[in-house]
């Protein structure tokens, strides 16, 4: 069993810290309801398109990439989902994979700008950000189709009390930690993003495995579109960007313990940063935070919890 | 080679493609719009960029000292809403209302460069962190749906035409701002000593700082100039647009846009004024003419969208090929 390195107890120690912020306010304002466990999944319930997103996003991120064309994605698997659907049950797995066919090529997309045309990831996913909006604006205007009650189950279904969806995301982050853990294709992706020019020299092929990344981070996106689809019972181009899906799945892996800079970090932290955001959410309504405030406040955590990472690294970063 | 290139072949090398390609929208504009060609014409596009300009020439200290500054959109979005608010309760405040404004502007670039220098965080997360809680402060100020408007004192910079002068006819104000806010920016970048540190420290932050750079102050001051610079373009803007929350959106992508079309190289180490200027040009001039040929605003973005990413894959090919 090797040790964890402090850096690795971090997000767990905010996420206790927020916890117990979480406890102490319930507590303090006399609302013991929210205290309960059925309260707490619920609580994580309603960051489940987020989570699908951030364990994509923690890819991209491992191997020194970043995705931030994942908001726009999400629209247009949601609305190409309902509109493929149209109310009709016979359709649902046309549209899923023609969805999932999408974000395939829109993670291909973006790994081969990436790696071939050597574009700086942020302005190669921006640009496909703009591109994918674009597209989705000049096609739909409005809540487009109808997703049928048969797949409304992927976001309102219940398996012995507990939600399918949240089932969904818990075995999602296994499967993400498992390829991560044991598989050749999950160290190469550590290796490549700790050392790009040393993996190369070693013999991987870094640009497979960049592409690869990207290829996982896009469907996690399209599928978080599929949920949100469900969920909405329709899709509309703004969601994802409603959302703001691209940055929050950033600050949530960033604060799980990722380094931007790759090759450190994993899901189960992504998961943890996931919760924390959750709980930040509870509190502010607890006690009644301005909707426009929180943004305010949510600005400032995503900063300072990035800076409690970055205060140990000496190193002058961009 | 034996005899080296003809010096016309080494003149046409030297100059910087984008001008070129820059000449060739023009060309294309004003056959399809003779009118372009008028004082009134090119007078009003060069108005309609001014804003781009002003941006384009903060954003590429940013980008030439190693970062991005992403909370120059949300900066213009709240000096207009935060500006609409303060004058509806004194019509005549302009005066202070902007000095305020450019108050604000530099905190918000002294705090971006605290975060990014002192708390080490990467510039994409501090000022994106930025951008966000500037927006939560527009919408808070303004309770989520600005009203009121901009009075024409304010509007003055960005809505007037001196008529009747010599040679153009008429010279709209934004774009005398705009020249003025160039050339003293080209002057601190490409004559000072400042503006060689910031190339340094974008080369190679750690090269620096052993070599005894105050590379915290000279980040700092870029990312002080970009967010005045964000102030003033949408000073600018708020002449021809109206008062909304979403004014300033966007705008940082244009201006990121812009210098990378001009030739900065994303994570430091070389950037233009004058380029970025041009790129800014190239940027609106693309367009006017996507507004001319009946292209609808979504596809503008996808236009844009391609821009960028083909100008940072060129820039990245041209470096591949000339072996740095």
């Amino acid at each position: 069993m090797r040790t964890m390195r402090l850096a690795e107890w971090v997000p767990l120690i905010l996420l206790a810290i927020a916890l117990a912020i979480y406890v102490a306010t319930a507590l303090a304002t006399g609302q013991s309801q929210y205290l309960t466990v059925d309260n707490l999944l619920s609580l994580l319930g309603r960051s489940i398109a987020l989570g699908i997103t951030a364990v994509g996003q923690t890819f991209a991120i491992l191997v020194a990439s970043i995705d931030l064309s994942v908001a726009n994605l999400i629209s247009v698997a949601a609305v190409l989902a309902s509109w493929i659907m149209a109310g009709d049950p016979a359709m649902i797995w046309p549209a899923v994979a023609a969805v999932l066919a999408v974000g395939a090529v829109v993670g291909l997309a973006n790994g081969l700008v990436v790696t071939q045309l050597e574009v700086n990831p942020f302005i190669a996913t921006l640009g496909m950000a703009l591109l994918l909006q674009g597209l989705l604006s000049a096609s739909f205007n409005n809540f487009a189709g109808a997703v049928p009650v048969e797949f409304q189950v992927f976001a309102y279904g219940t398996v012995g009390g507990v939600s399918i969806s949240l089932l969904f995301l818990i075995a999602l982050t296994v499967a993400a930690w498992a390829f991560l853990r044991f598989t050749r294709a999950g160290s190469n992706i550590y290796s490549v993003g700790g050392n790009a020019e040393a993996s190369r020299l070693a013999g991987l092929r870094t640009t497979r495995v960049v592409i690869l990344s990207h290829v996982i981070c896009s469907l996690c996106a399209a599928v978080a579109g599929l949920y949100l689809a469900s969920r909405l019972r329709s899709g509309a181009p703004w969601i994802g960007r409603d959302g703001v899906y691209d940055l929050e799945s950033i600050a949530v892996v960033v604060i799980g313990g990722t380094a931007l800079a790759g090759g450190r970090g994993g899901v189960w932290g992504t998961l943890v940063g996931v919760m924390i955001f959750s709980l930040i959410d509870s509190i502010f309504n607890i006690t009644g935070v301005d909707a426009f405030a929180k943004q305010i406040l949510r600005g400032v955590i995503i900063v300072v919890a990035v800076a409690l990472y970055a205060a140990r690294s000496r190193r002058i970063e961009a | 080679m034996s005899d080296g290139p003809s010096p016309l072949v080494k003149f046409l090398t030297r100059i910087n493609p984008i001008l070129i390609v820059l000449v060739v929208l023009v060309i294309v504009i004003a056959v399809i719009s003779p009118n372009f060609l008028q004082p009134f014409g090119y007078m009003n596009f060069l108005k309609r960029a001014a804003p781009i300009i002003v941006l384009a020439c903060g954003q590429v200290f940013v980008i030439t000292s190693g970062g991005f500054d992403l909370s120059q959109g949300a900066l213009a979005t709240l000096t207009v809403i935060g500006s609409s608010i303060l004058l509806g309760m004194d019509p005549d405040g302009t005066w202070w209302v902007i000095t305020l404004a450019l108050m604000a502007g530099v905190l918000v670039g002294l705090v971006n460069g605290f975060v990014v220098g002192v708390l080490k965080v990467p510039s994409i997360i501090a000022t994106l962190g930025m951008m966000i809680s500037l927006t939560g402060i527009a919408l808070t100020w303004s309770g989520g749906a600005p009203r009121g408007y901009l009075p024409d004192a304010y509007r003055l910079f960005g809505r007037v035409l001196i008529k009747d002068v010599p040679f153009v006819t008429i010279l709209p104000v934004a774009v005398i701002v705009a020249a003025v806010v160039a050339a003293a920016l080209w002057l601190l970048m490409h004559r000072t000593n400042y503006g060689r540190l910031q190339h340094v420290v974008g080369d190679n932050p750690r090269s620096a700082a052993f070599a005894g750079v105050p590379h915290r102050r000279v980040r700092t001051l870029a990312f002080v100039i970009s967010s005045v610079s964000a102030v003033l373009a949408v000073i600018l803007l708020g002449g021809f647009a109206g008062v909304s929350t979403d004014v300033g959106t966007g705008l940082e992508l244009q201006a990121i846009t812009a210098a990378v079309i001009g030739g900065a190289r994303l994570l430091g180490g070389h950037g233009a004024v004058g380029a970025s200027v041009i790129g800014a040009l190239v940027l609106q001039a693309i367009f006017t003419l996507l507004n001319m040929l009946g292209f609808p605003k979504p596809l503008r973005d996808v236009v844009q969208g391609l821009i960028l990413i083909a100008a940072v894959a060129l820039a990245a090919y041209r470096r591949r090929r000339s072996g740095q």
